[in-house]
């Protein structure tokens, strides 16, 4: 009796060192020191619980905990420009494991009271559809698969189909806990429907789907909480729910889309339906003008997309914003919450850099400093500055927050080339008077830029 | 529809009229609390994580919900007797725990290469100078 009191006040420490831990992030200098607590918190309810006495053999456990760590460790050293794919992967393993252990208290014990069995079934439906989910986000992101939406049509009928048969195998499970087969078809449409769900959805759209999905992967741990009574596993998990779901919200926000909009519109397909105000012609600039721009300016404001990213292009990135803050130029960092692929993305690729985080600014911030700004220079991203969002009512992004680079005293946009950009959109930033395009690989093309502006 | 309502709604609905089992009621209505008050809890600490840090956020929260670690490891070490359905029970523990210990290790592990690299710009200059 004693060790399961000992056991529980390791989990309330746990549950307070988790809360603690997250508080921490609240600010990039207590946030390590948050982690190391939660760690510590993770740690001791791990031990804690081999000393319970249901458990009587390691064997298997010890197999668990090594595969475990032989695969955690090397996905926790991949870099950082495939974060969203290891992020989506990592949703995967979470749902996954929630959903195994439901499985396996099943078959432990198949004759459970109606509310173990509720929560028994709401934790393995969505644990499994969560992890057929991020398993394609993850091929997405990592190009495995076409990142453009899947449609095909009727699409909307066959998916409510799917839902509503694993619904009705769930109910059917609930009243008839006798039949095994509910179980295993809920199972089953469980993991055809979580693929069904993320297919259609454009990789542009893969920051709100992330956010979900962790969302999920957190809901169904919660679930595991009340199947074995357990509040660590309770509060855990519905932290981790809550932490997906605000920040699925706030993505959403910072496209001006609902949650619906996202997870049933396909926005990626929409081809250009209304570009009128994007004629004209393109400006193309040199490499010299562009570096004589920078060397004299005094407000230089990059903002970098997703292109950043696939470039490679941080590191130049950082060289240049180096080398142009020695002369005396302010060089600053503008974020639209969406730019990249996951919430947050494009902080950790500058800070890997070495970009300090006092020069990385959010997008509320740095707006009302773009007209006093001499270059803003954008870096593989469009629909964030596309002013559109902002001039047009009919532009599918209309009301979309942006980035306003068209205010800045000159704009330069790197680009791979003249075709349109991720989400087939026309973007008559490119089209300004005041805008200069620089055709290239962002990575090259800022190499160049940094030798240019040293001979300035 | 927001899936927290989703819960609580399954919850409530399956906590009423049935005896709840195994689960004494006393314990369920704990849980319940326990639930929102995490809820509550966990939108307040949240919402104040600037967008600055959401990648490690993730990766954090992520790593904390490898919690369902406990659960896993009292079913591969548990005793299911013998035969075909114990092993079968013992494999998904065993997945179990593989799976949750990959989020544990790898989630915390990258969360804190991810936080070591937001520095001051102080921290950044001194170390451009060595």
């Amino acid at each position: 009796m004693n060790s399961t009191y000992l056991i529980e006040a390791i989990y309330l420490l746990a549950s307070v060192l988790f809360i603690l831990g997250l508080k921490g992030l609240s600010h990039p200098d207590s946030a390590r020191r948050g982690m190391i607590m939660a760690a510590a918190g993770m740690a001791a309810a791990l031990v804690g619980t081999l000393f319970k006495p249901e458990i009587v053999h390691y064997h298997w456990i010890v197999i668990g905990l090594v595969i475990g760590s032989a695969i955690g460790i090397p996905m926790a050293m991949v870099p950082m420009t495939a974060m969203p794919q290891r992020t989506a992967l990592s949703h995967a393993f979470g749902a996954l494991a929630a959903s195994l252990v439901g499985i396996a208290e099943f078959t432990i014990s198949p004759d459970m009271a109606p509310f173990r069995r509720g929560a028994l079934g709401f934790e393995v439906m969505l644990g499994s559809l969560t992890t057929t989910g991020s398993l394609i986000a993850a091929a997405k992101l990592q190009e495995l698969m076409r990142g453009t939406p899947i449609q095909f049509k009727g699409q909307h009928i066959v998916n409510l189909m799917l839902a509503l048969t694993m619904v009705g195998f769930y109910i059917g499970w609930l009243t008839h806990p006798d039949t095994a087969i509910f179980f295993y078809g809920m199972i089953g449409c469980a993991f055809a429907f979580g693929i069904m769900l993320v297919i259609p959805i454009g990789a542009a759209d893969m920051p709100v789907v992330m956010s979900l999905l962790n969302s999920y992967a957190g809901l169904s741990s919660a679930a595991t909480g009340f199947v074995l009574s357990n509040n660590v596993l309770i509060i855990a998990g519905t932290l981790d729910g809550f932490s997906g779901f605000i920040l699925s919200i706030l993505m959403c926000r910072a496209m001006n889309r609902s949650m619906t909009n996202v997870l049933f519109g396909g926005f990626g397909a929409v081809t250009g339906t209304d570009t009128g105000a994007a004629a004209g012609t393109m400006r193309e600039v040199g490499l010299d003008d562009v570096a004589v721009q920078l060397a004299y300016a005094n407000q230089v404001v990059f903002v970098p997309g997703y292109g950043m990213a696939t470039a490679q292009a941080q590191h130049a990135v950082r060289e240049l914003g180096n080398l142009l803050e020695e002369r005396g130029v302010s060089v600053k960092y503008a974020i639209h919450p969406v730019a990249g692929r996951m919430p947050g993305h494009m902080n950790v690729l500058l800070a890997e850099a070495n970009v300090p985080y006092s020069s990385l600014y959010e997008m509320e911030q740095i707006n009302p400093e773009l007209p006093a700004t001499d270059v803003a220079m954008v870096i593989g991203a469009n629909d964030v500055v596309n002013p559109d969002a902002r001039d047009n009512p009919n532009s599918p992004i209309a009301g979309m927050p942006i980035i306003e680079v068209d205010r800045a005293r000159s704009v330069i946009v790197l680009k791979r080339g003249k075709g349109k950009g991720f989400s087939g959109l026309e973007n008559p930033l490119f089209f300004k008077s005041v805008t200069g395009m620089l055709y290239g690989d962002a990575k090259s093309s800022l190499t160049s830029l940094v030798q240019a502006v040293q001979k300035v | 529809m927001n899936p927290a309502i989703l819960v609580a709604v399954v919850f409530a609905f399956q906590g009423t009229g049935h005896e709840a089992g195994n689960i004494p009621v006393p314990v369920l209505i704990a849980s319940l609390y326990v639930f929102a008050l995490a809820a509550f809890l966990g939108y307040q600490v949240i919402s104040r994580v600037p967008p600055l840090l959401h990648t490690p956020l993730m990766s954090a929260t992520n790593a904390i919900s490898g919690i369902s670690l406990i659960g896993s490891l009292v079913i591969a070490g548990g005793d299911h007797g013998s035969g075909r359905h114990a092993l079968v029970t013992s494999l998904l523990g065993c997945a179990a725990v593989t799976s949750a210990m990959i989020n544990v290790t790898g989630g915390f592990l990258i969360t804190d290469r991810m936080l070591k690299m937001f520095r001051k710009k102080e921290a950044v200059k001194a170390e451009e100078k060595k």
